[in-house]
């Protein structure tokens, strides 16, 4: 069935990710813009430290790891010597939105041409469940263990509404790989940022509220419904911002 | 001999590097460096080049390491503690085996420190520049013509071994200006770059650029020969002066701006009679240790001086280069200081006496 | 061997003086260094340059001993006169450093140099007017050699600079006080 066919922009290396964890949806759906547009030989992926920091291994790409947070650094570094590739960075939540929040803002800030994707499962993954930037209140985590509180470590960050703010940010949109409906929205989310970039238009960033059912402590399918009641209510769907499609954003 | 032009020991690196065909700069202002993004501001769109001031120290190398990633030569500088928050970067350019040249135009220190010439970074560039198992090529220039026909020099052995080059200079070196002549410098065979990561066009696999090694094992062989490339650079890239050290008793040690103030006290103390010479390390990074236990070898060698502008930080290095067979003793200024003739002819006095 | 020092406020043109030394001595084949003082001092303060022409090459950058010196204020005056090697030469701007020194082993010459210069319409050139002075006082090169450099050192685009500070070299290398 074709539906199963592997993306020929993943190679064959088995994922290393949990039971339930949706890396492995979003690396599909990357792959998949890689496919469709017809660039694996004109792509370099950058992922640094995360629960993605192997992607290297699975991108059929040319990879760079970097250093926790650096990637849009990295990738500015990359795309300012070959302004006509397709360059993409792979973030979690704690690279993107503590650790290298200052790169983050300031590649939408110079409007550089790459795309980032960015996980937001509202933990750390690869440390083993520490509290993000992005938990929610109330939210337990192992160096949160009463509950995110506003008053200690104040309240989540919402990255595409910040990032909307910037002249230079071209496409951001959140989506959610919760179900098969909004895996397919996502899928479009991925290859239009591509294309945006393909374009020259600015930073193309496309949030993905992910699961993590190990460091959550739930089942994979707990998981997905406690994505639909928490997350999305604090973190809406939508697109933030589409320069494509001045006057109609939200 | 192509014209000589008067220019300051910043600007002096900045047209070396355009000139070696580095055409990205990133770095970030900092005394007394700036002159250097100044200059690359300047001048880089005129050769259809980059200069990108980017947010942070931490950023700037960082997009050093994805240009290096994706094959260019690039450039950055900063001032010790500008250096510092680039250390994160080093450890991963140094793991990644990518090259790239890092100049630090050293001031004094530690926290925010001065702003006046130091060498107080000495064992930070060469000892402690990022975490791990590593090292990069550390280069002392002593004068602007060195700062350079280093930068050059630099450019080709990171391309060569695949390696940050740091060209550890001071505040002093960067703002004065002296006649400096760029010179062709000697061809290098430079190793084609078929690892960068500049999209495989589906003519090749993927290239990776990648500085972890989960098993212990993997990492402790990608260290291993990264060992070995530090033996063969020590081998083949040790690079020193010495001035009248044929006959000398005292022998006094001093790289950078430093070895230029020590010659002077040098021919001072030969004039009182006093046989002084100098050893002047140029690579840092490897150290010339066996050059110098040769001479503590000689049996007209009575002592070796360490003069720095710091608390004495390469001082052990000759002690160890030499098995201390024998005595060594430092002499330095710190915290802008800058020594005087005077006062290290005083010292040159004090170790003839002792001995 | 010339160990030259030039110390004065910021903005008194006490860099240019110096650099203009250099490049003088560079075009005479001679080993130079140029090295101005750098940090706050230049924001206002104090000011100074050390120049080495000399026809080895040069140790420290810095002249700590100055055989030349050209102070162009009176804290300059007061931090550098005793540091003037035996038999050295001073030139003091008179116009701002109302003392003299008590030195009898150093040549100290006098020049209102920052009223000449304001006499003369060559408002802010007293540092060249005071490098005038000193080359009539130590020949360390020949007026003509100095002036044409100085006339070459001029921006293309602005070629009357130039010739005002030619002007103003003139003035300070025939002033008799």
């Amino acid at each position: 069935m074709v539906v199963f066919q592997k993306p020929h922009a993943l190679t064959d290396t088995p994922f290393h990710y949990c039971p339930g964890c949706t890396h492995g949806i979003v690396h599909r759906l990357v792959a998949e813009a890689i496919d469709d547009l017809g660039v694996e030989g004109d792509t370099i992926g950058i992922a640094p430290v995360g629960c993605s920091v192997f992607a290297y291994n699975y991108f059929n790409c040319d990879m760079i790891e970097a250093p926790h947070g650096r990637a849009p650094a990295v990738a500015t570094g990359v795309k300012r010597v070959h302004p006509s590739k397709i360059v993409f960075t792979y973030q979690g939540d704690g690279d993107l939105a503590a650790i290298g929040t200052a790169e983050t803002v300031h590649v939408g800030a110079r409007g550089e041409n790459i795309t980032i994707i960015f996980i937001n499962n509202a933990i750390y993954g690869m440390t083993g469940g520490q509290m993000a930037p992005t938990t929610l209140l109330d939210q337990v985590t192992t160096t949160s263990p009463y509950g995110r509180k506003k008053e200690i470590q104040g309240m989540p960050v919402k990255v595409c509404e910040m990032l909307a703010t910037l002249d230079g940010v071209a496409y951001a949109e959140r989506v959610s790989v919760d179900s098969v409906k909004n895996v397919l929205a996502a899928k479009k989310a991925v290859k239009k940022a591509f294309e945006i970039q393909q374009k020259g238009l600015g930073l193309s960033i496309v949030e993905v509220l992910s699961t993590c059912p190990t460091n959550w402590g739930l089942s994979p399918l707990k998981a997905v419904e406690w994505l639909r009641e928490n997350m999305m209510p604090y973190y809406p769907l939508g697109v933030y911002k589409d320069v494509t499609k001045e006057g109609e954003q939200k | 001999m192509a014209e000589k032009l008067l220019m300051k020991g910043n600007e002096a690196i900045a047209e070396a590097a355009i000139r070696s065909g580095c055409r990205f700069f990133f770095g970030y202002p900092i005394t007394p460096q700036t002159e250097i993004s100044e200059y690359m501001a300047k001048n880089m769109p005129k050769v259809n080049g980059l200069c990108l001031q980017a947010e942070s120290e931490v950023a700037a190398i960082n997009m050093v390491l994805g240009a290096s990633a994706a094959g260019a030569r690039v450039l950055t500088s900063s001032s010790s503690p500008g250096v510092s928050l680039k250390s994160e970067g080093i450890s991963y350019l140094v793991g990644s085996d990518l090259p790239c040249v890092i100049v630090n135009v050293q001031r004094g220190g530690p926290g925010l420190g001065g702003i006046q010439p130091a060498q107080s970074d000495y064992n930070q560039a060469t000892k402690g520049l990022g975490h791990g198992d590593q090292h990069i090529i550390v280069l002392a220039p002593a004068s602007v013509q060195e700062m350079a026909t280093l930068t050059g020099e630099a450019f080709d052995l990171a391309d060569i071994y695949r390696t940050p080059v740091m060209l550890l200079a001071d505040g002093a070196l960067g703002q004065m200006m002296e006649p400096v002549d760029f010179e062709e410098k000697p061809h290098r065979e430079i190793p084609p770059k078929d690892w960068a990561c500049t999209g495989h066009g589906g003519k090749r696999k993927p290239n990776i650029i990648n500085s972890l090694y989960i098993e212990p094992n993997d990492l402790e062989r990608t260290v291993v020969e990264r060992y070995k490339r530090y033996a063969l650079i020590e081998e083949k890239e040790v690079k020193y002066e010495e001035f009248l050290t044929d006959d000398a008793e005292i022998v006094v040690v001093a790289y950078g701006i430093t070895a230029r103030i020590v010659k002077t006290a040098v021919k001072a103390a030969r004039a009182k009679g006093i046989k002084a010479g100098l050893f002047r390390p140029i690579t840092l990074y490897p150290f010339p240790s066996k050059q110098l236990d040769a001479i503590a070898d000689r049996e007209h060698v009575k002592a070796f001086l360490s003069v720095e502008m710091n608390m004495g930080q390469m001082v052990n290095d000759i002690k160890v280069a030499i098995n201390c067979k024998k005595h060594v003793s430092h002499f330095g200024r710190t915290g802008g200081v800058i020594p005087t003739p005077d006062e290290i002819l005083e010292n040159i006095e004090k170790v003839g006496g002792a001995n | 061997m010339s160990a030259i020092l030039i110390a004065g406020f910021g903005g008194q043109g006490v860099l240019f003086a110096g650099k203009q030394l250099a490049l003088a001595g560079m075009k005479m084949d001679k080993q130079v260094s140029f090295i101005p003082s750098y940090g706050p001092e230049m924001r206002g303060g104090t000011s100074n340059c050390s120049v080495n022409i000399d026809d080895e090459p040069i140790g420290s950058p810095v002249v700590t001993r100055p055989e030349i010196l050209l102070v162009l204020n009176l804290p300059s005056f007061e931090k550098f006169e005793s540091k003037v090697v035996p038999g050295g030469t001073m030139i003091v701007n008179s116009s701002l450093v109302h003392v003299k020194s008590q030195r009898a082993d150093i040549h100290a010459y006098y020049i209102p140099a920052t009223e000449l210069a304001d006499q003369n319409g060559l408002s802010g050139l007293a540092n060249v007017i005071m490098l005038g002075k000193m080359l009539k006082a130590t020949g360390i090169f020949e007026f003509d050699y100095f002036r044409a450099c100085l006339l070459a050192s001029a921006p293309k685009s602005r070629p009357q600079l130039g010739e005002m500070n030619a002007k103003a070299l003139e003035i300070g290398y025939n002033y008799e006080g």
